[in-house]
């Protein structure tokens, strides 16, 4: 083993006999730009709702609900993608998601909510994950669209003007507090602070 | 008993084959007028032939407690409840009108009566047959009515002096 790694050692250590220093720092810079665009590329990839909806148990679960809501089809026709609540958009944060999400590979591969009966009974438990995520980063996937500052109150109803303007306002809620089942349904919310 | 002949049998039939043709004609007549007289909801358009229908009406969602037209009526929703999930999961209207959740929602609670069962025996929480919300609470949209109304609130009732 150690002889393994001195004898890869002495490879990289030694200058290149054959090609040239042009050639080994242009070549290396391509082939960076080539990787790190292929590299991210895939990952972009696998932000797509194509690639979401590819299985059946996101397919035929979570976004036959997303249909009906208003992240899906609404008057403006902006909508929210699979990617844009569930994935943070800042690179270290997709990438520290990307590499929690090998667990979804597990779970694909073992068939952990390949059936219905499956999903419902993970319903609650993977809507934990979710909700303690968005708390612990107040909300953020939320205020990638919704951002507070540019908020009118006075186009909102008397209620929601009247929370907005106090509880989040003031820090002491963030979105998903109050604003849980907005795009899937919700699981049995028995115990769940807000839901008695 | 008498016995009755095989002529007046015959005649029996005889007469019950009129009563049913005059009772189809009866039938057919009433069907003829009624196509006349009575406004359906589908129009005026004929049968063969889909009307455009009219524009969708607004939700009320103003949070403003509507009048009861009698004291028995279940009030009515003066807010949105687009996608309010009420299943065998949860209760999306109970998460601000439940007796622990209205201190913070300041939302009506739940009327006293919904935690009865049906022999008027109180329970803990709201009465299973009370759960669907939406069974006789409902929103009201800004839709004129398709056919006029004579209901009289019953103050307005009290003040008709009976004709003598």
């Amino acid at each position: 083993m150690w002889k393994k790694i001195k004898f890869y050692w002495q490879v990289i250590n030694r200058p290149s006999v054959h090609y040239s220093l042009g050639f080994l720092t242009i070549g290396g810079f391509v082939m960076g730009i080539v990787f790190w665009g292929g590299f991210n590329t895939a990952l972009e990839y696998t932000n797509t709702e194509e690639f979401c909806t590819g299985c059946h148990e996101m397919r035929d679960n979570v976004y036959q609900e997303l249909q009906t809501t208003i992240h899906f089809s609404n008057r403006s026709g902006v909508r929210a993608k699979c990617s844009d609540c569930h994935v943070p958009h800042e690179w270290t944060d997709k990438i520290a998601r990307k590499m929690q999400a090998s667990k979804e590979i597990w779970g694909k591969v073992f068939g952990t909510i390949n059936t219905r009966e499956k999903f419902e009974n993970k319903r609650r438990e993977l809507a934990e994950h979710e909700w303690a995520r968005l708390k612990a980063n107040d909300s953020l996937e939320c205020r990638n669209c919704h951002n507070f500052d540019f908020m009118d109150f006075t186009r909102q109803s008397t209620r929601a003007s009247e929370q907005h303007s106090t509880a989040l306002a003031k820090g002491e809620k963030t979105c998903i507090d109050c604003h849980k089942g907005i795009a899937h349904q919700l699981p049995d919310m028995t115990g769940v602070e807000g839901w008695d | 008993m008498r016995r009755k002949s095989r002529e007046g049998m015959k005649g029996d039939v005889m007469m019950k084959k009129l009563f049913i043709a005059i009772g189809i004609l009866g039938v057919m007549t009433i069907s003829v007028h009624a196509e006349d007289i009575i406004a359906t909801y589908r129009g005026e358009a004929a049968l063969n032939v889909e009307d455009n229908p009219p524009v969708m009406s607004k939700v009320v969602n103003k949070d403003l407690k509507l009048k009861r037209n009698y004291p028995m009526q279940p009030p009515t929703i003066p807010h949105k409840i687009d996608n309010y999930q009420v299943d065998l999961r949860t209760n999306k209207c109970l998460s601000c009108h439940s007796r622990k959740r209205v201190e913070d929602s300041q939302a009506p609670m739940v009327s006293v009566t919904h935690f009865m069962d049906r022999d008027g025996n109180f329970l803990a929480d709201v009465s299973p047959r009370r759960y669907f919300c939406n069974q006789c609470h409902v929103i009201q949209t800004e839709a004129k009515p398709l056919i006029s109304n004579t209901f009289k609130d019953v103050d307005d009732l009290l003040k008709v002096k009976p004709k003598k």
